[in-house]
């Protein structure tokens, strides 16, 4: 076991904090190394970049604060302008020390003035003589406010003249953060991904306080063995780890089980979790739902998932409109003819089709097509005849809204606006079918 | 001309505030889920956060998907009932967010920080919060820039206050997205996000208003955003169910004395299932109908509640008895009585309006009876395989309207259907049709339900006949086809079957007579009471059926109207000289006219300098045999400058375009080239 070891802290504090970071001992003593003692100078600043739920902020956060050391902590998604951001750092600064009585709110327009202001800061927080954090958290969101942003932090050091360091959290690497005019390299650190083993590890460590660690173990182990190939997510597993507990638990309280009895508590929950796989963990139904049906004892058939209401009513010509767009979408104009003209005569479709076109549309997806294509098809597909009235105008509109079509290109209306159709090929048919329009007679490939 | 002005209000008003009732009817059922999710949503972290389960699970934010169906003009009235039933119900902090209000996060939070400020209805609480967060609110106000951690202010800091009274358990608040598909998915994201992290301080629940399928969230947001929700599904009645309901409750009632015909009604219905699914437009048709109908028929005075009938008849003026003895059905009337009442008819006033009186009470019977013998009517067709006369009332009542029902051949197959049902759905119906019958406000059909009565104990005195040798069979299909297709078939199985034996017999069974009087009654009902209305004398005056007017209204068509005026500007200038005589183009015509009518005759591609020459052979074409100067190839500047003038008023309204193929040429942009 690799003890963190630094001459700067107590023996005890350390170990404290190794039981609290399991499995990131070596980020951890990297960090350690990197920040040195409190008075010592820091690198200026440090990326740390690791896949989602790597145990980035949780390590930052456990860290400076186990050790005690001065920082402020902020996430730039909710700091959406680099002026709150700034100002959430100097208010977070200045209420460091002062819990009651809030400070003056201080406008900070720009990076200038807030070198100026968090010089001060530092002083009156009598902070001159240690290192002091800066940690920002969801760092890529940095790349889209102003351009100054991101390389002024990266040299806050330098430009404040104080003990700071920047340390920016990400899950991209630092190569997309790159200014194109150059700019301080931080040093870059990777968390890799937790293994299964040590996920392993970290679930167990949070057994419920009735069960034995054993028991909670034998649990982890078969959920592991469910989720571990489609979710990695620690948050996620552990969620989905006390959403399924009672039901492992249920022999065992009904008393048909002893805790060890494993095969039978295995072939209890395995089909339990499976199911619990293809529905709540794709938020089919939802997590409430869930317990509830598992305190009912209901059947799942009962609820259905989000995806089973697929179905969409449309008025009668928005379905046609619809149909239309997917027709243009799918086939190559030269079709048309074949498809919408009565005496259109033989056309076969190996000589008739340049090359390209003879690899499915469905794989290519669907193509922009202009407006007066797609309201020649519904003419020609609708039996009655139908008036070019405000009202279909309208209906292609709304159906832009709705997302079943979406405008190509630059909106000008009288440019002749091109639509493309996004609805999928199930979907088509289900609305083909209740207008009893065959549509696969219609599509170039599927001839 | 003699039109009271607070009729139309009244007439306004009135199906106005039936509408309403029966709206918050129909979304009561959705509304009490929703409440009661909103309620159950963030009770049990407030219970129970000190157990193991609670500690472990990832909290999520609570999420109701709201499924309304695509007619999203008719949203906005759910939207605002709904925040106004949460207000009452649960929790003072609703915002409702729009999307075009939303382009960025930013303003996002301004719109929803500024809609919960605006909630406070708490003086005292109010007042907390400015102290407490008056740098908050004044960077709000003069920066126009906001943050959730000023929400988190707004609800932390007087929540601790509040612990002590029993009665503020810390309401939810309530963020709806009206239109989840019009937003952007990184704004709904960077939301999501942010507030997820404030979960433990802020008890937030999302309304996601969706309009096509609940499948959108997952488009949306990526999976782990969406693993930030916990989202449940809430559905909406569906509209078409939403428009039967208003028909039934509204146009076939005697409430109103105004009545739609059924081209119009047929126009609203139309509009509705081809174009737009909306019930609000259908409303909003509906009263255009009213306020035409009154604008336009002068006799419409005359179109109110029975009460009033007699006063208005009585303060009639001669002309306006002159204008009741033009209408057609009154002549019709007049035609069939004996001379010397003809003569008093049309040349008295007071037997005029005595007899107008008398008319009109017909025709207030006549709706009286109409619409429970139509309810009758179709008990019966509903229930028939293949829905003869149509599955919705609204068909039947179409159907009834069009002309007489008894001499369709929807009837006529409808008859021989009823003449083959069995014995247990036939007595259903009947009972059914007593009830009817019964809660009817009609007068004559005290006769009618004694009649069914009767045949009702006849049926089950036949109990034991010939009717129970295939019961125990019927049972046991009906076991083994649970379902309506399973009872169709199962019921043309027993038709067969039935017939079958008939046939054998030869000798019709005591309850197959029965069954043929029973309906041969019914067609003697249909025939008495399901006369159309416009055999009705004086219909004209309740009944509103110009639906051409409803149809220009409703359904512009603005492409054809600009062809017509393009095309032949007779039609709207109404100048004798422009009144054209077939296909040639007159040069008096505006010049747009022409240089449309010329373009007419291109192809896709336009030549500029081919059509100037048209243009000008046309224009000149009149004054070519007076002028005597030779015809110069060099066109006139003026004819030019008009030509360009012309072409480019063609432009700005989107028949041509610059082509980008060849430079002097210009693109046409509708159909009709070669």
């Amino acid at each position: 076991m690799p003890n963190l070891e630094h001459s700067a802290y107590p023996a005890a504090t350390l170990l404290h904090l190794e039981s609290l970071v399991p499995c990131r001992e070596s980020q951890v003593s990297m960090l350690l190394s990197i920040f040195g003692e409190r008075q010592q100078l820091s690198f200026p600043s440090i990326f740390i970049y690791g896949h989602t739920s790597s145990g980035k902020t949780y390590v930052m956060q456990t860290l400076l604060n186990t050790l005690q050391l001065p920082h402020v902590f902020v996430n730039c998604v909710e700091h959406f302008t680099s002026r709150l951001l700034l100002e959430e750092i100097l208010i977070q600064l200045q209420n460091r020390s002062s819990e009651t009585e809030e400070a003056a709110h201080v406008p900070c327009d720009t990076f200038n003035d807030f070198v100026r202001l968090f010089k001060q800061a530092i002083v009156s927080q009598g902070l001159q003589d240690e290192t002091f954090y800066i940690v920002l958290d969801r760092a890529e969101q940095l790349r889209e406010m102003e351009a100054n942003v991101l390389p002024a932090f990266l040299r806050l050091q330098e430009l404040t003249a104080r003990n700071v360091t920047v340390v920016l959290l990400s899950e991209i690497v630092w190569e997309l953060f790159r200014p194109n005019t150059g700019c301080f390299e931080p040093f870059t650190l990777y968390f890799p991904d937790y293994s299964i083993g040590h996920l392993q590890k970290i679930l167990c460590q949070n057994h419920p306080p009735e069960y034995s660690a054993d028991f909670y173990s034998a649990y982890i182990n078969i959920l592991l063995g469910v989720f571990y190939m489609v979710c990695r997510d620690l948050k996620e597993l552990q969620h989905l780890a006390a959403l399924n507990f009672s039901k492992y638990c249920e022999p065992v309280v009904r008393g048909e089980a002893n805790e060890r009895d494993t095969r039978k508590l295995w072939k209890n929950i395995e089909p339990h979790l499976k199911k619990a796989m293809q529905t709540v963990y794709l938020r089919e139904i939802s997590s409430s739902q869930w317990e509830r049906l598992q305190h009912d004892e209901g059947e799942a058939g009962q609820l259905k998932g989000l995806s089973a209401h697929a179905h969409v009513e449309l008025p009668y010509y928005s379905k046609f409109l619809l149909i239309a767009a997917y027709l243009a979408s799918y086939n190559p104009v030269r079709t048309d003819k074949r498809f919408f003209l009565k005496h259109h005569g033989k056309i076969k479709k190996t000589n008739f089709m340049k090359k390209h076109e003879k690899t499915s549309n469905h794989l290519l997806g669907p193509k922009p097509f202009p407006l007066d294509r797609l309201l020649a098809i519904l003419y020609s597909i609708v039996d009655n005849r139908v008036a070019p009235t405000a009202n279909i105008f309208s209906q292609i509109t709304s159906l832009v809204t709705l997302q079943l079509l979406s405008m190509v290109g630059n909106n000008d209306q009288l440019d002749g606006p091109r639509y493309k159709c996004t609805v999928s090929l199930d979907f088509i048919r289900a609305i083909a079918r209740t207008v009893n329009f065959d549509i696969i007679k219609y599509l170039y490939d599927f001839l | 001309a003699h039109l009271s002005p607070c009729s139309i209000f009244w007439y306004e008003d009135r199906p106005e505030g039936q509408k309403t009732q029966i709206e918050e009817d129909l979304n009561k059922q959705l509304f009490d889920n929703l409440v009661s999710f909103l309620r159950r949503s963030h009770s049990e972290f407030q219970e129970k956060t000190t157990e193991w389960n609670c500690q472990m699970k990832s909290r999520e934010i609570p999420t109701a998907a709201l499924v309304l169906g695509v007619n999203v003009t008719d949203h906005d009235l759910t939207f605002r009932s709904l925040s106004e039933v949460l207000q009452n119900r649960v929790t003072p902090y609703v915002a409702l967010l729009q999307a075009k209000d939303c382009p960025g996060i930013k303003n996002l939070m301004q719109k929803l920080l500024g809609q919960l400020m605006n909630c406070y209805v708490d003086q005292n609480m109010y007042k907390i919060c400015r102290k407490k967060s008056a740098m908050s609110l004044w960077s709000i106000i003069t920066l126009y820039t906001c943050d959730s951690i000023f929400l988190f202010y707004y609800f932390e800091t007087p929540s601790k206050k509040r612990t002590s009274s029993r009665h503020w358990q810390s309401p939810p608040v309530v963020v709806i997205f009206k239109d989840m598909e019009s937003f952007t998915t990184k704004v709904l994201q960077d939301f999501i996000v942010i507030s997820s992290q404030h979960i433990h301080e802020l008890p937030l629940v999302l309304v996601f208003g969706i309009a096509t399928s609940p499948m959108i969230i997952h488009g949306l947001l990526p999976h782990s955003v969406s693993s930030l929700l916990c989202i449940e599904l809430f559905q909406s009645l569906s509209c078409k169910e939403h428009l039967s309901t208003i028909i039934d409750k509204v146009l076939l009632t005697t409430q109103f004395p105004l009545k739609l015909s059924e081209k119009v009604l047929q126009v609203l219905i139309n509009i509705f299932l081809y174009h737009d699914f909306s019930v609000q437009n259908f409303i909003k048709g509906f009263q255009l109908c009213i306020v035409e109908h009154f604008y336009t028929q002068p006799l419409s005075v005359l179109c109110c509640h029975q009460e009033e009938v007699k006063k208005r008849i009585n303060s009639l003026s001669h002309n306006q008895c002159e204008n009741i003895r033009r209408l057609p059905s009154f002549r019709r009337y007049v035609e069939n009585q004996p001379s010397e009442k003809q003569i008093a008819l049309l040349t008295t006033d007071g037997f005029l309006k005595e007899t107008v009186q008398q008319l009109l009470d017909d025709l207030n019977v006549y709706h009286e009876n109409y619409f429970p013998v139509l309810r009758c009517l179709h008990v019966f067709t509903s229930s028939l395989p293949k829905y003869p006369l149509g599955k919705q009332i609204r068909e039947l009542h179409c159907a009834c309207l069009e002309n007489r029902v008894w001499e369709t051949e929807e009837y006529e197959s409808f008859l021989q259907l009823a003449r083959m049902l069995n014995k247990c759905d036939l007595v259903t119906m009947l009972q059914k049709c007593v009830e009817i019958l019964v809660s009817s406000p009609g007068k004559e059909f005290d006769k009618t339900v004694e009649k069914l009565k009767e045949f009702l104990t006849q049926f089950q005195k036949l109990e034991g006949g010939c009717a129970l040798s295939y019961v125990p069979l019927q049972i046991k299909l009906k076991l083994f086809y649970n379902g309506t297709n399973g009872y169709h078939f199962l019921w043309y199985i027993l038709t067969l079957l039935e017939l079958k034996e008939s046939r054998r017999s030869k000798k019709l069974t005591k309850f197959e007579m029965l069954r043929f009087e029973v309906v041969d009654y019914i067609d003697s009902v249909v025939r008495n009471y399901l006369v159309p209305a416009d055999h009705k004398t004086l219909h004209e005056i309740v009944y509103f059926n110009t639906a051409s007017v409803l149809r220009e209204h409703l359904n512009a068509a603005p492409r054809v109207a600009l062809h017509t005026a393009l095309n032949n500007p007779y039609c709207y200038l109404k100048s004798q000289a422009l009144r054209s005589d077939g296909g040639s183009i007159s040069n008096k015509a505006p010049d747009i006219c022409i240089v449309y009518k010329l373009h007419l005759e291109c192809g896709r591609l336009i030549n500029l300098v081919d059509w100037l020459e048209a243009f000008s052979t046309v224009v000149t074409a009149v004054e070519g045999p007076n002028a005597d100067a030779p015809s110069s190839d060099q066109v006139d500047d003026v004819i030019h400058a008009r030509f360009i003038r012309a072409v480019s008023e063609l432009e700005l309204l989107g028949f041509i375009k610059p082509s980008k193929q060849k430079t002097d040429h210009v693109a046409r942009l509708t159909w009709g080239g070669c």
